[in-house]
């Protein structure tokens, strides 16, 4: 059931990415709500999907890798269609759909991987949920980002394009990059603390040095670095745009880094 | 009845003619007045316009309504003959003229093609018509229709949508970068018509806070009244540039007087919040190395036209899918015209018969006086019903033919046959290109000729 139901969300999201992409290059504005209504569908049957897993395995307590991108792209297109009611945005989705589809298809095309930590403490459940908001508060800021960056070098270029006349006001991306983060980075810090002390009662330290926690710290201090500089001395509008883009590598290592880990590879 | 159009705008005549005929708003009832008292001419609108001089009028006949029209306008200034008119006019009837007011509505003849104005001006001239009682069932029902084809041109296509002038397209772009308008403040540095038009715009738009600064004190102090902002020293406006989202710029000086370490230093004093500046004076009073500053966009005159460049091309293709609105649209008017006159016809063909049932039903009764009521009343029946057998089918006829492509021949054809005494004149369509009145043709430009022709009409009807 839950397989079939991925397979389902999977092509649907790939046909709405498609579509989606389509709407960035034509002025047309019944192919959005076309791709608004295939990602919609899309969503529901994701969320079946998860349900159906969740029934099936019975416990979450021990989320695999595979569970976990899945989830994460189940979030991204949550915020995407919260966004997009909100404020009618349309060319988000034609970033943000993407997003979602290249997590879900790495996941799928990742070997089924059991977690090699056998926690006694029933909260990784938790760390996972937490850490994985943190990082869809992350990509919706470097999705942002991307497009802030993208129309500040239209405007400063002056190409009128049909992506011109689609994308949002720069200060409202700078908005949605700077809310993203302040969402998010509160949600990393406590997915890394249930994570610290779950690897307590699993291998008796808080922090290990493994690639995962490596990664997590560095990812934490250069947001922690993006927020305080924009508090305070301003890195805001182009900078921030360039440090979140930037900043989302270092998510992408420490997923890459959770994924070593997984595998047993490093320990 | 027929709809026909005679006119002129800035396709056709230059402003010399244009600005002659031209008539004043405070003279539009009296010219109208002076319109309906050509013979021949039951309705009339009058649009005029700084780009066009058009009457819709609602004619008995058409050539001896285009000669008319064409001698009215021809009288609205001394220093005209009718002869001088023709080369610049355009002649239309029937779906032509119906299609040319569709379109003159939409904008879709307007020199900006899409602007919004002309429905305004069309508004008028038809309150200025009603108000002068010189609309009847066809022109009222013609113009409300306009407008509203224009309103749904309007809504279903972007032709207005971009901004087509150098000053709305600033707004454009900063509706770019801030994504709301209303608590942004705007430094205006001098006082060019352009810049001056575009903070008017802003305003409108929702801005604030509008700060004035020129050369002059005394200007910029009248300017902010004016605009509802505060004045600002010309010394010291360079201080302001910070606070100030938006920058306009467009003074007389010839070099320039903003460079781009005034910009690096407002938007470090900003915390690299994008600042918007646009420089609308030749030359230019920005430096253009400010586009090398991170969150400062500069637009310079140029930047803007080519918005609005490639904001009429834009328009250009969507005044196609208008211009299939006004096909669908001139369509769905043609048929309420030919049904208007289906209708009289129908009630004439029942007239008619009724009133030679009545005399040949009366001239038999008096013949049989010993008949008993029941049966003088079936001798009446037995002819209604006759009657009644034999226009029937030619009702039914005309009532499904009158939408086929002869329908007009039909109605002709029943007026003739039933000698329906007053018959309508209809002219076979003719493919020309304008509808051209036949009198200005060689073969029949003899105006003599046409003259004769008049009289011939009047009895026809």
């Amino acid at each position: 059931m839950a397989a079939v139901c991925f397979m389902i969300t999977m092509a649907l999201y790939f046909v709405a990415t498609m579509s989606f992409l389509a709407y960035l290059l034509r002025r047309s504005e019944a192919l959005s709500k076309v791709s608004l209504g295939i990602t919609a569908g899309g969503f529901l049957v994701h969320t079946l999907a998860l349900a159906a897993q969740m029934a099936g395995t019975g416990s979450p307590a021990q989320p695999s890798f595979y569970e976990a991108l899945s989830f994460f792209s189940w979030m991204i297109i949550f915020v995407f269609l919260v966004v997009e009611f909100r404020h009618r945005i349309h060319v988000l989705g034609s970033f943000m759909v993407p997003l979602a589809l290249v997590s879900l298809v790495s996941a799928a095309a990742l070997p089924e991987t059991v977690p090699t930590l056998q926690p006694v403490f029933k909260t990784l459940w938790l760390h996972v949920t937490l850490s994985m908001l943190g990082t869809v508060g992350f990509a919706v800021a470097f999705v942002a980002g991307g497009m802030y960056l993208i129309q500040d070098r239209l405007l400063k270029s002056k190409r009128f394009n049909v992506l011109y006349s689609k994308l949002p006001a720069l200060d409202f991306l700078d908005h949605l990059n700077q809310q993203s983060i302040v969402l998010g980075f509160p949600m990393l810090t406590l997915g890394i603390v249930t994570g610290a002390i779950s690897a307590e009662f699993t291998q008796g330290s808080y922090v290990s040095w493994n690639p995962e926690q490596t990664g997590a710290l560095i990812t934490w201090l250069f947001y922690f670095g993006v927020l305080v500089g924009r508090l305070t001395v301003g890195w805001r509008a182009k900078r921030a745009a360039y440090l979140t883009v930037l900043g989302f590598a270092c998510v992408i290592l420490t997923l890459v880094g959770v994924f070593l880990k997984d595998r047993g590879v490093l320990s | 009845m027929h709809l026909i159009v005679v006119g002129l705008s800035h396709k056709t005549a230059p402003v010399e003619i244009r600005e002659k005929l031209a008539v004043p708003e405070s003279r539009l009832g009296e010219a109208l007045g002076r319109l309906c008292t050509y013979p021949g001419i039951k309705e009339g609108v009058l649009l005029s316009t700084c780009n066009r001089v058009e009457v819709y009028s609602v004619v008995d006949d058409v050539e001896a309504g285009y000669r008319r029209i064409q001698q009215f306008l021809a009288d609205t200034h001394l220093s005209l003959s009718s002869e001088q008119l023709t080369p610049h006019l355009y002649w239309h009837t029937g779906d032509r003229a119906i299609a040319h007011l569709f379109r003159v509505a939409a904008s879709l003849d307007s020199m900006i093609i899409g602007e919004s104005q002309i429905l305004g001006q069309l508004k008028d001239a038809f309150e200025v018509a009603l108000g002068n009682k010189t609309t009847g069932v066809i022109m009222n029902k013609v113009i409300k229709k306009a407008i509203s084809v224009a309103k749904r041109v309007r809504t279903e296509t972007k032709i207005a949508e971009t901004a087509v002038s150098v000053s709305y397209a600033a707004v454009e772009l900063a509706k770019k970068i801030f994504s709301n308008l209303n608590e942004k403040s705007v430094l205006l540095v001098g006082a060019g018509e352009m810049a001056k038009l575009a903070a008017r715009h802003l305003i409108t738009q929702g801005v604030q806070h509008v700060r004035i600064t020129t050369r002059t004190p005394q200007h910029a102090i009248d300017l902010a009244a004016k605009f509802g902002g505060t004045p600002v020293p010309f010394e010291q406006f360079k201080n302001e540039m910070a606070s100030a989202d938006i920058v306009l710029v467009s003074t007389g000086a010839a070099h320039c007087i903003i460079g781009a370490g005034d910009v690096e230093r407002a938007v470090e004093k900003r915390g690299n919040r994008p600042m918007f500046l646009i420089d609308i004076s030749v030359p230019r009073n920005i430096d253009p190395a400010v586009r090398y500053v991170d969150n400062a966009f500069l637009f310079d005159i140029d930047d803007l036209t080519q918005r609005v460049e490639q904001n009429r091309a834009e328009r250009l293709q969507e005044a196609e899918k208008a211009e299939r609105m006004v096909v669908e649209e001139v369509g769905v008017m043609i048929e309420w015209m030919k049904a208007l006159e289906v209708t009289p016809t129908i009630v004439a063909l029942r007239n008619r018969a009724n009133d030679i049932k009545r005399m040949e039903v009366d001239k038999a009764l008096g013949r049989l006086g010993h008949l008993s009521p029941q049966d003088k009343e079936l001798v009446e029946n037995l002819a209604a019903s006759i009657i009644n057998k034999l226009i029937h089918r030619t009702m039914v006829t005309l009532k499904s033919e009158i939408n086929s492509s002869n329908g007009l021949a039909f109605v002709e054809a029943a007026r003739r046959f039933f000698h329906l005494d007053q018959s309508l004149s209809h002219e076979p369509e003719s493919g020309r290109e304008n509808d051209r009145p036949a009198y200005l043709d060689p073969i029949s430009s003899d105006f003599e000729d046409e003259e004769q022709e008049s009289p011939l009409h009047k009895r026809g009807r």
